[in-house]
């Protein structure tokens, strides 16, 4: 079963990597392909572009472990995204962070066991005039209080 | 469609645009930027769409759904044409009365109306809105007409006509010396004059050159050049285009940040629609000119919205800097000339070859001209997108577009220029708000983002916030910076943890001294902006935090406790039940007291408490006052009415 899983996986690595062969300067934006194809970027798959489009595996990793947006562990199935910004800050983003790391029993950065659940720091989310807001799966959350938190994370399974 | 081949086939293909639109049918207008889709714009839509097919509509009634009208405190947004009738926080559940009521009837729904919170009095009319009143929407305006993934609305605003005259009627020189005469200033930043950026780039040595757009817009707080991207990206393409021909580039990049994935789609379709449409491509309206555009998306890294990082990172490398004694505009991407523009200087460009430099030049300061959008949000009561003239007062744009302090607050600043700007105090208020004139009181134009501070927010804690965001940011290449940063958020979180020492203030400003003097980048020469501004205009803050181990905005954890007053408990169990620690003990009728050993200080009691009651306090820089002895916690009878409001 995992084995078949591989070989979907690598079809589809190959798909995207496909897109961007032969030109110039493009790893940065395959990388972000397949950051939302898998919501990570498995060393699997890694070794698998070092190979088809001839970048060494180091260059890979600095560009990987540069980018906040791309993550070399896998992430849970929801990602929750804290706006911290500014105007998010002085509306109160502080507390809700510390509400989601309570309740989550995870810190920033970090996974459920469970596999739940990530909880991310981002810096803006643009969205400040609807602040604090914090971001589940690309769904915007504006005006959150901390008595609010448990019910939005319940709303995700 | 067929490629516009000329000048006069443009004219041709707007008059007929035109000509097939009827200005006096109905046409409802949602807002379906960002900040709305969060306040739920889509099932907005979706009930609209569903209810005009119901009356049987469809044909007779337009729909049309627009990028960010500015406003979003309060979408989603309806805006009903030809009356310009304005609807705010609209519900999926108000759309059978907007049709029925409004489009059928030309009936007014009155609660969907702006409510003038001083007088009370209900306005119809979106341009009668306070907020929108006192603004000159020169860039930001046609978002309200357009449906960005359209770009026939575009074309029949006259779009892409300033891009039709360059071509056939300017030499490059003639456009470069428009552009310079119109001193148009660099919105994105430091407020370079983009002609001279435009011409270092023409006379470079080197082919081919390259022009590219930034929308990165890391700076938190700033959202205006999304903004644009989303709700009329044409406008930014043709600006870029008029750029590459004044140049001489027929490569063009655009960076947009991975955060802003609607900023990205809507571009993608835009691009498609203008390669279709011959105004990318080869032999740009019958002109001979050659110029496209590629995408490329940021990864998420603040650094790499500066000039020589952002290059770096198009060539698919780490986005650091360059070291600055070679100029982007003589070796940027790939070694080649580039020339780098934010988003909203170059949606500016069209406008100044439409009307001339000498329109251009009749608005806003004598070295400021143009309008300048600040996004306006922080504890202000109007937030959103303002646009107005470069020289308007910071009392203006707060109070009479803004609406002023929430909650009838205290204004204590306003924060601008973005991470490696500074904060300025409330006897500022009158300031004319320019680049020069930011710069002077020690924070700087940045990209626009205006965010207002009230009592509430502790000014230690701000400057720890700006330090501990860029050293989160800063790349690691330069020492000053990297090393700067780390010490000077070291002190600071020593400083809001109550662990600060005389001497403090004074190695802050030792080390910004050097950081700015020796880092790499604008990053870095920048980053102690917001610990000196500061520490000029609120040392007392300062002073109280380390001398006094108090934080008069009652903010640092470390340094304050909450309480809650016996004489105004109502004993409504509110906080006690929502305390997650199970720090608040008491009863229905016993006074509740907080267990101090338990307590984390998340404030949830102090946010639940009924506004009426205001039992829970927080307190700072004295002893929490010892709790009423267990006999006499009991509330009699009768002793308070309304008590037990559970």
């Amino acid at each position: 079963m995992v084995e078949i899983d591989m070989k979907v996986k690598m079809k589809r690595v190959d798909e995207i990597i496909e897109r961007y062969k032969g030109e110039e300067g493009v790893l940065i934006q395959l990388l972000l392909d397949i950051q939302s194809e898998f919501n990570w970027i498995p060393h699997g798959v890694i070794a698998r572009i070092s190979e088809k489009m001839r970048i060494p595996t180091s260059q890979i990793y600095r560009i990987a472990s540069f980018y906040k947006a791309m993550s070399l562990n896998p992430v849970g199935r929801h990602i929750v995204q804290v706006c911290m910004g500014t105007a998010c800050q002085v509306r109160g983003a502080p507390k809700i962070l510390d509400r989601l790391e309570a309740n989550l029993k995870i810190k920033e950065g970090g996974t459920t066991p469970d596999m739940r659940f990530s909880l991310k720091r981002v810096n803006c989310l643009g969205c400040c005039a609807m602040g604090p807001v914090i971001e589940v799966d690309g769904t915007y959350h504006g005006k959150v209080t901390s008595a609010m938190v448990q019910e939005i994370l319940e709303k995700y399974e | 469609m067929p490629r516009v081949k000329s000048r006069d086939a443009l004219e041709e293909l707007i008059g007929e645009i035109v000509a097939k639109r009827d200005l006096n049918k109905p046409c409802i207008t949602l807002c379906s930027g960002t900040a709305c889709h969060a306040t739920g714009s889509d099932s907005v839509a979706d009930a609209i769409v569903e209810e005009l097919d119901k009356q049987g509509l469809t044909e007779e009634v337009g729909f049309r759904r627009t990028g960010c009208h500015g406003f979003c405190e309060q979408g989603p947004i309806v805006v009903i044409y030809p009356e310009a009738i304005c609807y705010l926080n609209v519900t999926p559940d108000d759309a059978p009365e907007i049709i029925s009521k409004t489009i059928k009837e030309t009936g007014i729904i009155d609660r969907l109306l702006y409510t003038d919170p001083s007088t009370g009095e209900r306005i119809v009319h979106e341009h009668e809105i306070p907020f929108y009143k006192h603004q000159s929407r020169l860039v930001f305006g046609d978002n309200l007409r357009i449906d960005p993934t359209n770009i026939k609305d575009y074309l029949a605003l006259g779009g892409y006509r300033a891009l039709a005259r360059v071509l056939h009627e300017l030499t490059p020189e003639e456009v470069l010396e428009e552009v310079k005469r119109a001193n148009l200033r660099g919105r994105g930043g430091g407020g370079f004059p983009a002609g001279m950026k435009w011409e270092s780039t023409r006379n470079a040595p080197g082919e081919p050159k390259y022009v590219i757009v930034n929308c990165d817009e890391g700076d938190p707080g700033a959202y205006m050049d999304r903004s644009i991207m989303e709700g009329n990206p044409h406008r930014v393409l043709e600006g870029l285009t008029i750029c590459a021909y004044a140049i001489g580039a027929r490569h063009g990049f655009v960076y947009v940040r991975q955060e802003y994935p609607l900023a990205v789609k809507n571009l993608g379709i835009a691009l498609e629609q203008a390669r279709e449409y011959g105004f990318l491509g080869t032999d740009i309206l019958g002109s001979g000119f050659e110029f496209d555009v590629k995408v490329h998306r940021g990864a998420g890294a603040f650094v790499s919205g500066e000039s020589s990082a952002l290059m770096n990172a198009i060539e698919g490398k780490v986005g650091e800097p360059r070291p600055k004694y070679v100029h982007t505009s003589e070796a940027g991407i790939w070694d080649k000339p580039s020339n780098l523009n934010n988003v909203e200087t170059l949606a500016n460009v069209p406008l100044i070859i439409e009307k001339g430099a000498d329109w251009f030049g009749s608005i806003g300061t004598e070295g400021s001209k143009g309008t300048k959008i600040f996004s306006l949000v922080g504890t202000v009561n109007n937030t959103g997108l303002v646009e107005v003239p470069m020289g308007t007062t910071l009392r203006d744009i707060i109070y009479k577009i803004g609406g002023g302090i929430r909650g009838g607050k205290r204004f204590k600043g306003v924060q601008t220029g973005g991470p490696s700007g500074g904060i300025i105090p409330v006897q500022y208020l009158d300031l004319p708000v320019d680049f020069d004139e930011l710069t002077k009181l020690g924070s700087m134009m940045g990209s626009g983002g205006m965010i207002v501070i009230d009592e509430d927010t502790c000014i230690v804690d701000l400057a720890r916030y700006f330090v501990d965001f860029l050293c989160d940011e800063s790349c690691g290449k330069c020492v000053p910076c990297r090393e700067g940063l780390k010490r000077m958020r070291e002190i600071l979180e020593d400083i809001v943890a109550g662990r600060g020492k005389e001497g403090d203030i004074e190695l802050l400003e030792e080390i910004a001294v050097v950081m700015k003097k020796a880092s790499l980048c604008a990053l870095g020469t920048t980053a102690a902006n917001p610990a000196l501004s500061t520490i000029r205009y609120f040392r007392d803050e300062y002073d109280a935090h380390i001398k006094e181990k108090r934080c008069p905005a009652l903010v640092c954890k470390d340094l304050i406790s909450y309480y809650i007053e016996p004489e105004a408990c109502i004993a409504c169990l509110k906080c006690l039940k929502n305390c997650p620690e199970g720090a608040i003990e008491g009863e229905k009728r016993v006074i509740h007291v907080i267990e101090q050993s338990k307590c984390v200080k998340c404030g949830i009691c102090y946010d639940v408490c009924p506004p009426k009651v205001g039992a829970v306090k927080k307190i700072s820089g004295k002893p929490v006052p010892p709790s009423l002895p267990e006999a006499e916690r009991a509330i009699r009878k009768g002793k308070k009415k309304g008590g037990g409001s559970d």
